[in-house]
């Protein structure tokens, strides 16, 4: 199906921003001390959060995982708000409760990233549910990854949607590590997508390294699915660039493997063609990376600037 | 004032908030359709009554049936779930644990997650460990939960109907054996705040707290020491988390002895809790040791000897109590 040029320069100015971030927090987890916790990027993957999301309305909801950075910013996460977050800053989405693992953004339709690998299956199931109990014109999708396939929530999930025809769409980004695992040796299916017919719903695999397959596919689902056709299983085919955290030394990954994948990086696909199509020309590409690099320091600047949290800020919100 | 148990009691609390509030909705392993059927039990026409819109039977799926919960709550709906046995909490237990507790402190504050999963609780059936099995110190040991295990029919309807009504996740406890001890309920729509304590007896010599099943143990050890001289208070906790201290502080300041009963077993179980905060809070008041009545350290056994054995009865209650009433 044809996609319009907004759509295009959307998916291109999300994926250009989402890799940006993640290539900056690269950089800054290097440096002692700046970010808490645990770094987990999507750097290599931007086509899947980009090109599902701008096949959303912004009432349609999200639940993600602890691989999100590109989906929140994908679904209109503010970067400074976000990159506050991961610094565990005050002013972060979660106040800093959440750090990078764990953003909430309600407010964007996107209020649960667990790190629970398979939790947000069957909590995207519920957040379904109560779209269809009142009739609400929107969709849920689930983004996981091929470990979380293996997960008890998957199977139990996936069969309650199916059954009761609930609007949502289940996005697996294969991206073919799960852990240190090779997709090969965490399981003995060829694809996740074929499990989708074991539940009574389509499944279909997808190049996750073009942002207009990635867009046509969800798209296709969330049709589906609004128009009361139940659940479709998405396995978007990706690759993990960098480890499964920024500390993973990768040492199991083949380095002609993470440079194979590079060469099918997300961002010139779309860009070139673009280009090819004359509407987008290479100093209009130029100004829009300069801008989305400013918008990245900018972030880094106001989450530098923000304060912590008091120390006694850790008792509030535990109940409402 | 009509008689019920308290499976009547829970279907009229659910009847009612289903009646008022069109976010409430029901869902789980039999709730329509049961294989437990009776006019005795919780969820008897709500099907009929409601609808298969509302009232919904769930495959075997306890991580489903609890992330439902979570996901629609989220969304501003109030979902009662039904996880049919304790023991099956296992199950549901992430959903539980790391979601439906965490996920508001997570977001900051910004999302609420007001969803109620009811679980059936006690020994007595014959049915054994993986269906008997009262877990309710896991829940009270995270942190966003609320934790309520009422121990009379009217208190369970004016409990979970509070418990609907509060922004929280609440673990609603029920005792089976409840189901079948029939006592007066009220034809009202009291609202019974969580989080408070209630003294079923009032006496100057022992407090005995005690929830849920126990509650009656408690009353019956209480008769059988009143005939020996002892005078015993009876603190029904009914609410676990938010712990109402004050009235177990108030009550222990007055007599002075303390015992703890409740049917789970003993290790980590939530007597070692009140034990604590009796001990920061109120050691120069107690006269004596503090003691605890509950299940031994082992599963709970089939057989009605063994599964007898395992259950605090009245009597090793009252033991307890004669104990430390000959000790100061």
């Amino acid at each position: 199906m044809e996609i319009s040029g907004e759509k295009k320069m959307e998916m291109l100015r999300s994926m250009i921003l989402s890799r940006r971030f993640s290539e900056k927090l690269t950089e800054l987890c290097k440096i002692e001390g700046k970010i808490p916790g645990m770094v987990i990027l999507s750097t290599g993957q931007e086509a899947v959060g980009s090109g599902v999301c701008a096949a959303l309305a912004p009432r349609d909801v999200i639940i993600t995982n602890h691989r999100s950075h590109n989906h929140l910013l994908a679904k209109g996460a503010d970067p400074n708000l976000l990159m506050a977050e991961i610094y565990c800053k005050k002013t972060g989405y979660n106040k800093g409760k959440s750090g990078t693992l764990h953003i909430a953004v309600p407010e964007i339709n996107a209020p649960c990233t667990t790190t629970v690998v398979g939790g947000g299956i069957p909590i995207a199931v519920g957040r379904a549910f109560a779209q269809q109990y009142r009739g609400e014109d929107a969709v849920t999708v689930c983004f996981f990854g091929d470990g979380a396939a293996d997960e008890g929530s998957f199977h139990e999930s996936l069969n309650l949607a199916a059954l009761w025809q609930l609007p949502v769409v289940f996005v697996c980004e294969n991206n073919v590590y799960a852990g240190a695992q090779r997709f090969e040796e965490h399981t003995r299916s060829k694809s996740i997508a074929d499990r989708g017919a074991g539940y009574g719903m389509p499944g279909f695999v997808v190049d996750g390294n073009n942002a207009a397959s990635v867009f046509n596919a969800a798209r296709e689902a969330r049709q589906l699915a609004l128009s009361g056709g139940g659940p479709t299983l998405i396995e978007y085919r990706t690759y993990r660039c960098r480890g499964h955290g920024e500390q993973d030394p990768q040492h199991y990954q083949p380095k002609d493997e993470i440079a194979a994948w590079m060469e099918k990086c997300p961002i010139p696909r779309l860009s070139g063609d673009m280009i090819a199509e004359g509407i987008l020309t290479q100093d209009q590409l130029g100004r829009l990376e300069d801008e989305i690099r400013d918008s990245v320091e900018a972030a880094v600047g106001f989450a530098e600037s923000s304060p912590y949290p008091e120390p006694e800020d850790a008792l509030e919100d535990v109940f409402a | 004032m009509q008689e019920a148990g308290m499976g009547q009691a829970v279907n009229e609390a659910l009847r009612e908030e289903m009646t008022r509030d069109p976010n409430v909705f029901i869902a789980g392993e039999g709730v329509g359709v049961s294989i437990h059927d009776s006019p005795l039990m919780p969820t008897h026409g709500l099907l009929e009554e409601f609808g298969e819109k509302r009232v919904r039977d769930t495959p075997v799926s306890e991580a489903a049936i609890a992330g439902l919960a979570v996901g629609a709550s989220e969304a501003g709906m109030r979902p009662v779930v039904e996880i049919m046995f304790n023991p099956f909490f296992t199950l549901a237990s992430d959903m539980i644990v790391n979601h439906a507790a965490k996920l508001r402190y997570l977001s900051g504050g910004k999302s609420a997650f007001p969803l109620v999963v009811r679980m059936k609780s006690g020994s007595g059936f014959g049915a054994g460990c993986q269906h008997s099995h009262n877990l309710e110190a896991w829940v009270c040991h995270s942190p966003g939960l609320k934790v309520v295990m009422p121990s009379t029919p009217a208190e369970a309807k004016g409990l979970l109907r509070s418990a609907i009504r509060d922004d929280n996740p609440v673990i609603f406890i029920e005792d089976m054996n409840l189901y079948f001890a029939f006592m007066p309920v009220p034809e009202d729509d009291t609202l019974i705040p969580i989080g408070k304590a209630d003294v079923k007896r009032e006496g100057k010599d022992v407090t005995v707290v005690a929830w849920s099943r126990m509650v009656h143990t408690a009353l019956a050890a209480a008769e059988q020491m009143a005939g020996e001289g002892a005078d015993v208070e009876v603190v029904d906790l009914r609410t676990l988390v938010p712990l109402d201290e004050e009235a177990i502080l108030t009550s222990v300041k007055k007599t002075g002895r303390l015992v703890v009963c409740h049917e789970a077993t003993r290790t980590g179980g939530f007597a070692g809790e009140i034990s604590a905060v009796v001990m920061e809070k109120a050691f120069s008041s107690l006269k004596a040791p503090f003691r605890r009545v509950t299940g031994p350290d082992i599963p709970v056994p089939a057989s009605p000897p063994l599964e007898a054995f395992y259950l605090p009865s009245p009597e090793k209650l009252a033991g307890a109590i004669r104990e430390i009433m000959n000790q100061g």
